[in-house]
């Protein structure tokens, strides 16, 4: 039966780019020019690049931030007394501080930079987990979780004896069930860790009401914003988590970083994830004490680079405004699917409406390998595979599905090319 | 770019893909290994009947893509009747060719495996099941993987 799909509410931006642009409509096209990779011919074609979910491209103004921080201000942060040391400290928490704003957080000792995602989850289980889930607690997790937020789970449960639980998903459509989830939110759940986005479902979850009826109950809360950062408004106050992860390259930033956003109080009760330099007050021979979050889990010299670059992604985003980003993402999601499920002989993943900007698909008597190498072929980048979604495919009897994700830069006209090379793979195997 | 695909993806690998050859469990099967790709979920279980020095009956099951469902059925039509040391012979001569394009003598309708090497990214399908069938031969009865293949460029 298919459910209705609850749509958080679109949160408006207040910086003064997107409210400039509220009344007029973004050229995504032109916005094309900002991405220098985008500029090329693969195989003799023009690069449709639809690997977003992947990774994102960079703009101009990432790539700048990176070489201008290496030529001008490159020093080690939090420990010099030099001008560069200065300057890189500066910069590197002023990148703190936007990241505070991007998600709105209410400070920025909120947000912790990690290497991306997974290491932010992984910083989750290992260091808050170890010491609050115990023997017989569950923990609570949806079918469309990615491998980095299902594995760290499991190595806490096998250290713990803590027990791993699963909301199912509604088959081929991909939604959950919120009239399920309060027969889920039993007394001995612990720890609530969802994705916000599914990567291969383009799911959208409602994670505001999911959070609030697990926090309700005392449940702490996790959400992978992997694929909704950089891709819609976050407010983590709004969505009521205790625990946020991001990677930045997913977002037009740089890889290697990411970001974890941690409630206040989840932070202060959490022990140190790594030890090391940076994340110390003071070390004897037996015994050492460490700061306060974020920078006691920050443990060596940070990806200073990394974050500065970051900052500069968020800014070029909320330049364009992340509501409009959303709108469009969700008009090329909706445009594709439809003009995929046009076709014949295809199955198509995830929800028909409200869907993010990614379509994963199966032809019949097409292996997805098959479909992804004939298509680079034609100049056009998905991705094949299970998308470290294994368990998701099992529960839809699939091994592997062949993926098109989208992002702002994407235009209709590259889905009109990519839906035609679709046709042209389905005659080349003759189905 | 049309004679690489068309290279990769000659009539006979799109026939065997299609209506692969021997493709059963053998009951009688006394050697037996798995093959699996843990990137993209490819997964071939060998069935060899060995008496003695040579293979008598060879079969597969599995999933998996054009190429490398394509590669265990021409792999089970050419090993039917040969001994195990003209096996591994047969399997280097196959990695060779489609590491490199490169063909060391006569080695039949498995010429139509040439077109991988164009496609560092399909080396391992089509080697795959080789690597299954050197496991199932030499006894080994194991869980060969993909990932045992060094990222070939």
């Amino acid at each position: 039966m298919a459910q209705p799909l609850i749509l958080e509410p679109e949160i408006k931006l207040n910086t003064s780019a997107s409210s400039r642009r509220q009344t007029q409509p973004v050229a995504w096209a032109y916005l094309r020019e900002d991405f220098p990779i985008l500029d090329q011919k693969v195989h003799g074609q023009p690069l449709l690049y639809l690997d977003n979910a992947a990774t994102s491209q960079k703009p101009r103004a990432v790539i700048d931030a990176l070489s201008r921080y290496y030529e001008r201000d490159n020093a080690n942060v939090h420990r010099g007394i030099h001008e560069l040391s200065n300057r890189a400290t500066a910069a590197f928490e002023a990148a703190r501080v936007r990241a505070a704003k991007f998600l709105n957080a209410r400070s920025a000792d909120e947000i912790i930079f990690t290497r991306g995602t997974t290491e932010g989850i992984n910083l989750v289980a290992a260091a808050w987990g170890a010491k609050f889930i115990k023997r017989g607690d569950k923990i609570l997790l949806t079918e469309m979780e990615h491998h980095s937020n299902i594995v760290p789970w499991q190595l806490l449960a096998e250290r713990t004896g803590a027990q791993l639980v699963f909301l199912p998903i509604n088959g081929d459509r991909g939604l959950l069930d919120p009239g399920q989830l309060d027969e889920f939110l039993t007394s001995d759940v612990k720890l609530l860790a969802m994705t916000h986005i599914s990567n291969s479902l383009g799911t959208i979850n409602p994670v505001a009401e999911y959070c609030e009826r697990a926090r309700q109950r005392g449940i702490v809360t996790l959400i992978d914003a992997a694929q909704s950062a950089g891709h819609r408004p976050l407010d983590v106050q709004q969505i009521g988590c205790d625990f946020l992860a991001l990677s930045a390259h997913k977002m037009c930033g740089p890889t290697g970083i990411g970001v974890l956003y941690g409630r206040g109080e989840r932070l202060e009760e959490t022990p140190p994830y790594q030890g090391g330099g940076e994340m110390i007050l003071s070390v004897d021979f037996h015994r050492s004490t460490w700061k306060q979050a974020p920078h006691k889990f920050e443990a060596g010299t940070p990806d200073i680079s990394g974050a500065i670059a970051l900052h500069a992604a968020m800014d070029y985003l909320d330049g364009i405004g992340r509501d409009r980003i959303a709108q469009h993402d969700l008009e090329l999601g909706a445009y594709a699917f439809e003009k995929l499920a046009a076709l014949k002989g295809i199955r198509l993943f995830g929800p028909p409406i409200g869907r993010a900007g990614l379509v994963s698909f199966l032809l019949d008597g097409v292996h997805a390998h098959d479909v992804v190498t004939v298509a680079d072929q034609r100049g056009v980048a998905l991705r094949g595979g299970h998308h470290c979604n294994q368990p998701l495919m099992k529960k839809l009897g699939v091994e592997s599905t062949a993926r098109a994700s989208f992002y702002f830069y994407n235009t209709t006209e590259e889905i009109d090319r990519f839906v035609e090379v679709v046709r042209e793979i389905k005659k080349f195997f003759g189905t | 770019m049309f004679d690489d695909l068309t290279d990769l993806y000659q009539q006979l690998i799109l026939d065997h893909s299609k209506g692969p050859r021997n493709f059963r469990v053998l009951p009688d099967a006394n050697r037996t290994a798995q093959g699996t790709n843990p990137i993209c979920g490819d997964n071939y279980t060998l069935y060899a009947k060995v008496d003695g020095d040579m293979v008598k009956e060879i079969s597969f099951q599995g999933s998996g893509c054009a190429i490398s469902k394509a590669s265990a059925s021409l792999l089970t039509e050419s090993l039917k009747g040969r001994t195990i040391a003209e096996a591994k012979n047969l399997f280097n001569k196959v990695h060779d060719l489609v590491t490199t394009g490169n063909l060391d003598g006569d080695v039949g309708k498995l010429a139509a495996l040439a077109g991988v090497h164009k496609f560092p990214a399909r080396v391992k399908c089509a080697i795959l099941p080789w690597h299954a069938l050197m496991a199932a031969v030499e006894g080994k009865g194991e869980t060969v993987s993909t990932e045992t293949e060094k990222e070939l460029s």
